[in-house]
């Protein structure tokens, strides 16, 4: 069969742009999650929309499977090949086709780097706000399949919150225009639906983001504490006083080790936790704000405050926490990043409770964390190459995952299900949800032939998992001691 | 409350078996939106279901059960300094979470802050089987699972029935402050996008009778930055001014036969359409068409389809006329296709979107 399709495909595309041989398809065997593994059958490189139908409807007409793949800088496996597969690449649909500076947005295709889009729109005034932190890499097809985030989506959002318009195919081959270049069109929201869906809906061949003004400053403030809880509340006190940072970060003690040891940002060694805040606006809202910020720290108890003076200082303070996962690389031979969402008021006992399970387990783990809107990137540090530690990790990690849905939080904040997290999934959802869930697939791939075996469980997976469903924070006996 | 959710569930699956449709009300206060239902159904009264079940301010969420007035919601987020950032228009006091959602419906800060969709964080619902169902949560960043709770908003009820919803909520800004320049239409509309696009507070921009009317927000100091930099008068009815904007009691909604709402691209040039008068919002993204007649409505359609916006026929004089610009082929089969799965029986709100389901 493989031979059949290659020829087909070649049909239409050219010569490079069909592998299938072993060494060609090594380098798409897995995603940014390398601890899940599988070679494709074919992996294809089409350079335009059409040759992506084409593609699809060759697939469609033989029920093979199609998985679809930006850059590759997934953490959940979501780009995890196919064994019977075509694995499509969208990197060569790279180009920026339009921007409009008067109306504020950008027509792109998927394969363009997500900071590509801002560097592209910084002549104007303008830039793209969702910046993940492997934005220099990971493309914007792949941050609609995931919703990605970054530092400075509680005051901007999430990609679902920026972009307008999208083209996407469905595994017939059939073009969907959804969205509009207005603010909202009739019918159902199937631009949120398409948002986060992880590949498993349609493939994404045009995405129309919005743009917003860079802000005319900004500035970081970066307070120590000695207490991890102290450093929570400065956080709760922050937002209560009506301020809603441009970016507020935290890291703990371990991280702040070996962040400090990899880049020298100037952090304090003796904090338990550092908390990171950015203001940013105009220069009079500015000087206001962090005036503001600098006090409720200070009240909440930090040890040490840092203000910087100008860009190069913020952005020095900054690259310590953007350096989190490198540093992590440093200290440990591998990591394993988890994604976590919870109600922040849980921070120290949920952050407690990692502590005793890395004790248990036997394995150090550094805590990073978008402070400002809960969700936790714990860092399980292991070695692949010891035996069994591997799956040690997975199940550390499987239970900072129940931890956080016992929280009344979530299995993965910007990241992704994919095949990572795919047995959690039983412990958020009741099979009813799963089952609407598979409905959803239903209703745009009958034959789940798009990214088979991603994002939701089947409910036999579950039943054979046997998982206790924590149901949205009802514990089943909410007054014994878990953590 | 668990009992009045069986109640409905139990309804919805006798409603189904029976193929009997079913019609969703809430507080009543947009009842005149949308299309009316195909055929006379059986009323799911779900203005009972009240009550704020979770609200922590300082974790920016709020949850509250569906048939609880924005008025109950908005006034306990005011006593913690917070709002429903997207300013959802009431039309009456009635206005119930659950209707707020199903329309989808944003007021003036839409453009600068967000709509309804985008403050959505998680859902409880009931679908066409009657089954009780939850999605998303109470956090603000939650990729699990596709996105159903966001698809709620603007479904009109018909893809399931909202039990409770959960919302981000913003703090209110410390001031407030609205500008007012005399310019001609096309214009603003070259001003107000100009201005959008650099980094000032504008919270909200609106555009009648050749006056452009921009609102301020944020702390005095950026405020009065942005004052000094945009010019015009301070118009000393501001507060009052937008609300009459969000809730229609303007003169220019007041005395409109009929209405039309246009979401098109916000660039788009003065929209020529005879014998109608009309009332720009956010940055030109949304344009109202008031008319003292009824107007022919494909010709409305067709100048909207051509500049590639829609167009709504808000307030519906004449029953004849479909109220929601029909979707292509494609899309219209995927909306059939989610319809099935989410309420195989065709009973929540038949027609009330489309006359298709
Ligand atoms: C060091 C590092 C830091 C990171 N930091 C962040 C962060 O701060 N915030 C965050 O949210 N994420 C972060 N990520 C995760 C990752 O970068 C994002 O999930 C990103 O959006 C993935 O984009 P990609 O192009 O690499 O997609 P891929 O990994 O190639 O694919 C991801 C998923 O999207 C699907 N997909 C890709 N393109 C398309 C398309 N055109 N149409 C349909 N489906 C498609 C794939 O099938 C797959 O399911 C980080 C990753 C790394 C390695």
């Amino acid at each position: 069969m493989s031979n059949d399709l290659i020829k087909k495909l070649q049909a239409f595309l050219p010569a490079d742009a069909v592998l299938h041989e072993t060494e060609d398809l090594k380098p798409y065997e897995c995603d940014g999650l390398s601890a899940y593994r599988q070679t494709p059958m074919i992996v294809v490189l089409p350079e335009s929309e059409s040759q992506v139908v084409q593609i699809l409807k060759l697939c469609y007409a033989m029920q093979i499977p199609v998985v679809a793949r930006g850059a590759g800088t997934g953490l959940s496996g979501g780009a995890l090949p196919h064994a019977n597969g075509v694995l499509v690449s969208l990197a060569k649909l790279n180009c920026m086709l339009e921007i409009d500076p008067l109306a504020r947005t950008a027509r792109v295709q998927p394969g363009v780097r997500n900071l590509a889009i801002s560097e592209a729109a910084k002549p104007h005034g303008l830039y793209y706000a969702p910046d993940p932190s492997s934005q220099i890499a990971c493309s914007i097809g792949g941050n609609v399949a995931e919703n990605s985030g970054g530092v400075h989506c509680l005051k901007y959002g999430l990609t679902v919150h920026n972009i307008l318009k999208l083209r996407v195919l469905t595994i017939n081959g059939e073009i969907l225009e959804i969205g509009g270049d207005s603010l909202d069109s009739p019918g159902y929201d199937l631009l949120a639906l398409i948002t986060g869906s992880e590949g498993m809906l349609g493939i994404v061949t045009e995405i129309t983001v919005k743009l917003i003004p860079i802000p005319e400053k900004a500035q970081l403030v970066m307070a120590a504490f000695d207490d991890i809880q102290k450093a929570g509340q400065a956080v709760a006190n922050i937002i209560a006083a009506g301020i809603i940072p441009a970016g507020m970060e935290m890291m703990d003690k371990i991280t702040i080790h070996a962040v400090e040891a990899f880049l020298h940002a100037g952090y304090d060694l003796n904090a338990e936790a550092i908390l990171l805040c950015e203001s940013d606006g105009t220069t009079e809202e500015v000087a206001d704000e962090i005036q503001r910020i600098q006090t409720i720290m200070k009240s909440s108890g930090a040890t040490d405050l840092k203000t910087s003076r100008d860009d190069p200082e913020r952005l020095r303070l900054w690259a310590g926490r953007k350096a989190a996962f490198p540093a992590a690389g440093r200290v440990s031979p591998d990591y394993y990043c988890m994604d976590g969402t919870i109600p922040r008021k849980h921070l120290a006992k949920v952050l407690k409770g990692i502590a005793t399970l890395s004790e248990t387990y036997g394995l150090r783990c550094m805590n990073v964390f978008h402070a400002g809107d809960g969700n936790l990137h714990p860092l399980i540090l292991y070695d692949a190459n010891t035996p069994g530690e591997l799956e040690k990790t997975e199940a550390f990690g499987g239970k900072i995952l129940e931890m956080c849905i016992q929280a009344g939080g979530t299995i993965t904040g910007e990241h992704g299900v994919g095949v990572e997290k795919i047995n959690q999934m039983c412990s958020q959802f009741e099979s009813d949800e799963l089952n609407l869930f598979h409905s959803v697939k239903t209703a745009f791939d009958p034959q789940g032939l798009l990214n088979p075996g991603k994002a939701v469980p089947t409910l036999h997976r579950c039943a054979e998992l046997g998982a206790m469903h924590v149901h949205h924070g009802e514990e089943k006996f909410p007054d014994l001691p878990r953590f | 409350m668990q009992t009045l959710i069986d109640q409905f569930a139990s309804t919805i699956r006798t409603a189904a078996e029976n193929q009997r449709p079913l019609h969703i009300q809430g507080g009543g206060s947009k009842a005149f939106y949308g299309r009316p239902l195909i055929n006379p159904a059986e009323k799911l009264d779900v203005s009972a279901l009240q009550g704020i079940i979770d609200y922590e301010p300082t974790e920016l969420v709020i949850t509250a059960r569906a048939g609880t007035t924005l008025a109950t919601i908005e006034s306990l987020l005011q006593q913690n300094n917070q709002m429903l950032a997207f300013e959802p228009p009431y039309f009456a006091n009635s206005a119930t979470l659950g209707g707020c959602i199903a329309t989808g419906l944003s007021g003036p800060r839409r453009a600068s802050a967000g709509a309804v969709r985008d403050f959505v964080l998680g859902v409880r619902i009931l679908d066409g089987n009657g089954r009780d169902l939850r999605f998303g949560g109470q956090v603000m960043k939650n990729v699990a699972g596709y996105d159903v709770s966001r698809l709620m908003v603007g479904a009109m009820g018909t893809l399931g029935v909202l039990l409770e919803i959960s919302l981000k909520v913003l703090p209110i800004p410390a001031v407030e402050r609205t500008l007012s320049l005399d310019m001609d239409e096309a214009h603003a509309i070259e001003y107000m996008n100009r201005w959008a696009g650099k980094p000032l507070p504008i919270s909200a921009t609106g555009f009648v009778d050749d006056r452009l009317f921009i609102r301020l927000s944020g702390a005095e100091s950026a405020v009065h930055a942005a004052q000094i930099q945009l010019g015009g008068e301070i118009n000393q009815e501001s507060e009052m001014f937008w609300k009459s904007v969000r809730e229609h009691s303007h003169n220019f909604f007041k005395s409109a036969k009929s209405l039309w709402r246009l979401s098109v691209k916000s660039t788009t040039p003065p929209i020529k359409l005879p014998q109608s008068t009309q009332f720009i919002e956010w940055n030109g993204a949304l344009r109202w068409l008031a008319y003292q007649e009824t107007m022919p409505a494909d010709i409305i359609r067709q100048i909207t389809r051509e500049i590639g916006g829609s167009a709504t026929f808000f307030r519906n004089t004449d029953p004849a006329i479909p109220v929601f610009q029909q979707p292509g082929p494609a899309l219209m089969h995927v909306h059939r296709q989610l319809k099935k799965q989410f309420d195989p029986a065709g009973i929540l709100n038949p027609g009330r979107l489309y006359p298709q389901f």
